[in-house]
């Protein structure tokens, strides 16, 4: 049973090894073997993209993937965003415009939008939709979460 | 009635934007939910299910299953140290079945392991020996003299009457009667988290609790009636709770008593957290519904009767059923004078799943029926549906259903104004080729609070303090699930104490800090641990301006306190001391500046032989407008806008309020059109969000808020309850404005495009 691969992979700028299953989901690995639970776990069939999280940039779900498939390649998470005293403009934007309730679907809209805002600057309300369509929220009704996008847009623009 | 309405100061935080409290934790992925947390040596647990619907349980492999690698232990009913029972309303639902599996998905036996993977691996291995039984799996069913009986003599949780006036005259003088059958199906709540809980025993014999929960109280008793502790050694603790909407109101209850079992058995931390598909298979869901509706009106287009006979399926066990049926009942003629009514009503027994609280509490599925009757009784009078609301709904003076005169706060002819001005000329009926337009609107209202059905438990308890720097930290019975409450109350503590918002801070909900408070349901907590949160701070603000007045040299009568400091009122130059001195001036002469509040609610009565009383406290009131296009192609309903105009009371927080109105607007667009759990034989067919749709981005519509304030003098700074009520009315107005796209009424949830093509085309047969 243990056949252990040795990993390597840079999460959030920080570089780990790590012996690890083959089996292991790269969700598991970020939360349970590197501590970062700021990637959440809500339907573990790629459905709901809760666990959305950037692997060399470009956003894909962490609980369809085995984290040695992330072996010499850069992560990032939530957690690489930025912190809470220095929030990432998407970040600053979802606090100030009320883009969530409970929360537990903002850290995978988060990192979606990350490469989508730096492609698209300006993007209209229905490009918006259309990127986050991938990512569930049951709280919201996704206006605000809109409007923040739109807020990000424009800080990060400035 | 207490009277708590504050005056309020100015520039005040009440009515403001001022950001969620929670939300910098929640963008950066600090914020700790049940998941989050482990600790050393803890145990992974999996719950062994019933397969079946019904069947006679006659034993396990759990030998087997203990010794394979990992497992520590495992639990079944024969193990339970107190008692088998998680009490709810009643107490007939057992933590582990025994002796019959009742439905599918019914916990029979838990695993304790030293790893998750340990634990699914074992659970895989579980086999129960159980003999399948004939199941009731048909609610409509139920009550045939030949069912099975799964409850009682004749499968009835609980039958409610409304008898008022006398329908059979009513509908004999009558200038049009209209009557339906309504079918809504079961609604999955799909919070983002699933359900999960840790447990932890103490060293001194008592154990501590923490989980995704609304209802702390509940969690408690359950956890202490299955281990037989005292309700004092058992610490309930509430963590950051992923989305609840009723679905982590009872059922946590019984995922806590899983998680507790393990770590009573093995003295260690346990953890249990849900897959969506055990959380779906297993958990509550919206009651289904099959509704009876009849109701006349005079030629002027008043309301003079309604007959309404229908029924709720409970699923196996009571749980909330009673209650929800309750709330129906109260709603079930819509926000309208009516002298007339004859309601019949039961929540009746199957091998399903048991259903309990979703935002609505059973008052969408009635509400369904009223409002769709309420647009084929205009028509039939030939009357606009906007005109047939505006000469029936309830004002002050009216009596209800129920037969309560309402008092005050009624904003009901407010909201369909501001709605039809807001919604404007509605949009052509030819909406580009293949596409025909159509609006409709539904007006509702929401009993606030638990009202008579649940008085025992409408109380709360709230401690304030401040602390010696001038920042302050409070604790309330009552829990954030996502709804905001957090940031409402911590707005009023900042208002009342002038102490800066970012300076206040709300502990976790933890059953060790307040008294019990009853649960955080019924749109309750902005209300009730407001008015408590009022209630203990008002000795502090006593205390601050007694030592203000002794630093000002001045009546502590004529003083204010405002954000920061304290001034005279009245003197020409106003003369002011800064509030951390008076604080640090509090400390110096040792006052106490830590107090407790308590809030009740009085006067609220109900008859049950009758169905009449005075039902709630206090409702909002609602109107939607939706436009709709239908593709006659595909038979896809697009939603394209919906107007919704909600009396609150007050807004405490207005972009609070909106995303209330905007989230529940949309899992009512879910509810209408695309939600459908697929049950055959009593068994759940789609248990994973890829076959269970909730409404994404793309699929929601422009949604445009009103916020409506009409005061009421029993809540905080005029404040009403209202987070359920923008889900309540969207499902009629999407069907009626169906209705009026293709001149199809589908009385049956969801309205899914197979349905309308099916229905478009026997038309066109026709």
């Amino acid at each position: 049973m243990s056949n252990l691969f040795d990993l390597a992979v840079t999460v959030n700028r920080v570089r780990y090894e790590r012996a690890v299953e083959p089996h292991i989901l790269l969700s598991d690995f970020l939360r349970h073997d590197i501590g970062l639970t700021g990637t959440h776990v809500g339907c573990e069939h790629g459905v709901c993209g809760a666990c959305t999280v950037l692997f060399d940039g470009q956003p894909v779900r962490s609980c369809l993937l085995f984290a040695v498939q992330t072996h010499g390649h850069e992560v990032t998470t939530v957690e690489g965003l930025g912190t809470i005293d220095n929030l990432h403009p998407i970040q600053e934007a979802f606090h100030e415009a009320h883009g969530l309730q409970c929360g537990f679907c903002t850290p995978g809209i988060l990192t979606t939008l990350v490469p989508f805002l730096e492609q698209n600057p300006n993007p209209s309300e229905a490009e918006i939709r259309a990127a986050i369509s991938g990512n569930l929220c049951r709280c919201t009704g996704y206006q605000h979460i809109v409007d923040a996008v739109k807020l990000a847009a424009e800080k990060m623009r400035a | 009635m207490f009277k708590v309405m504050k005056t309020q100061s100015n520039p005040s935080l009440i009515g403001s934007r001022v950001p969620r409290s929670d939300a910098r934790a929640k963008v950066c992925g600090t914020e700790k939910f049940i998941a989050d947390y482990s600790l050393p040596g803890m145990l992974h647990v999996a719950v062994i299910r019933s397969p079946v619907p019904c069947g006679e349980l006659r034993g396990s492999n759990r030998q087997y299953l203990e010794t394979l690698p990992g497992v520590v232990a495992t639990v079944f009913a024969e193990d339970i140290p107190g008692e088998n029972c998680v009490p709810i309303v009643w107490r007939d639902m057992p933590a582990l079945a025994t002796g019959k599996a009742k439905y599918a998905g019914e916990p029979v036996g838990l695993i304790g392991a030293e790893t998750a993977e340990a634990a699914r691996r074992a659970l895989a291995m579980a086999k129960l020996d159980i003999h399948p039984l004939q199941a009731v799996t048909d609610p409509e069913k139920a009550r045939d003299n030949d069912a099975l009986k799964v409850y009682g003599e004749d499968n009835v949780f609980s039958h409610l009457v409304i008898r008022r006036g006398n329908i059979e005259k009513a509908f004999a003088e009558a200038a049009a009667v209209v009557e339906g059958t309504y079918r809504t199906p079961y609604q999955e709540h799909a919070y983002l988290e699933p359900q999960g809980m840790l447990a932890i025993p103490e060293g001194d014999g008592s154990i501590t609790v923490m989980g995704s929960m609304q209802c702390p109280f509940y969690v408690q008793s359950a956890v202490a009636t299955v281990l037989g502790l005292p309700l004092a050694k058992v610490r309930v603790i509430q963590a950051a709770t992923g989305g609840a909407f009723g679905g982590k109101e009872d059922v946590p209850s019984l995922v806590a008593t899983q998680a507790a079992l393990i770590a009573w058995k093995t003295g260690r931390p346990a953890r249990l957290i849900y897959s969506r598909e055990e959380d779906i298979i297993s958990m509550s869901k919206r009651h289904p519904a099959v509704i009876h509706y009849r109701s006349a009106a005079d030629s002027a287009g008043r309301l003079l009767a309604v007959e309404a006979d229908y029924i709720l399926d409970g699923g196996a066990y009571a749980t909330l059923s009673p209650v929800v049926l309750w709330r129906s009942i109260v709603h079930s003629v819509g926000p309208y004078r009516c002298p007339n009514v004859k309601v019949d009503a039961r929540a009746v027994a199957t091998n399903r799943v048991p259903c309990g609280a979703f935002r609505g509490f059973g008052s969408p599925q009635i509400l369904f029926a009223v409002e769709c009757q309420m647009d084929q009784l205009a028509a039939k009078l030939g009357v606009e549906p906007a005109e047939i609301r505006r000469r029936n709904l309830l004002a002050v003076g009216d009596a209800t259903a129920t037969g309560q005169i309402l008092k005050n706060s009624v904003g009901s002819l407010e909201t369909l104004e501001k709605a039809l001005a807001a919604a404007g000329v509605a949009p052509s009926k030819e909406a580009g080729e293949g596409r025909r337009a159509g609006r409709g609107m539904s007006t509702i209202f929401y009993g606030m609070g638990l009202g008579a059905g649940g008085v025992h438990l409408a109380r709360t308890g709230a401690t304030v303090q401040i602390l010696q720097d001038g920042s302050a930290i409070f604790s309330v019975g009552t829990t954030e699930m996502g709804q905001g409450m957090r940031t409402v109350l911590g707005q009023i503590v900042a208002e009342e104490l002038g102490i800066a918002f970012n300076c206040v801070h709300m502990t976790p909900t933890d059953t060790s800090r307040v008294p019990d408070s009853g649960p955080t349901v019924a749109s309750r907590s902005t209300t009730m641990s407001g008015n408590a949160l009022l209630r203990a701070c008002a000795p502090l603000r006593e205390t601050l301006l007694h030592v203000a007045a002794g630093i000002l040299e001045a009546e502590s009568a004529n003083l204010v306190l405002t954000q920061g400091k304290v001034e005279t009122r009245g003197t020409n130059p106003p003369r002011a001391v800064e509030l951390q001195k008076v604080i640090d001036e509090c400390f110096r002469r040792r006052e106490c500046l830590a107090s407790e509040g308590w809030y009740r609610t009085e006067g609220t009565t109900f008859d049950r032989a009758t169905g009449q009383g005075d039902a709630y406290v206090a409702y909002a009131w609602a109107t939607n407008i939706v436009d709709i296009e239908v593709d006659t192609e595909t038979g896809v309903v697009e939603v394209m806008r919906i107007v919704a105009a909600h009396d609150v009371g007050r807004a405490v927080n207005l972009s609070g309020v909106e995303g209330q109105i905007e989230g529940g607007t949309v899992q009512g667009m879910g509810y209408a059109l695309l939600e459908e759990i697929l049950c055959q034989d009593g068994i759940i067919q789609n248990s994973e969000f890829g076959l269970y749709h909730i409404p994404t981005a793309e699929d929601a519509p422009k949604i445009e808020p009103i916020v409506v304030e009409k005061p009421f003098d029993g809540g905080p700074f005029g404040a009403k309850g209202f987070g359920e009520q923008p889900l309540m009315g969207i499902a009629p107005a999407i069907a009626n404005a169906v209705a009026d796209a293709i001149g199809i009424r589908f009385s049956e949830l969801p309205i899914t495009p197979e349905r309308v093509l099916a229905a478009l085309n026997s038309k066109t047969a026709i």
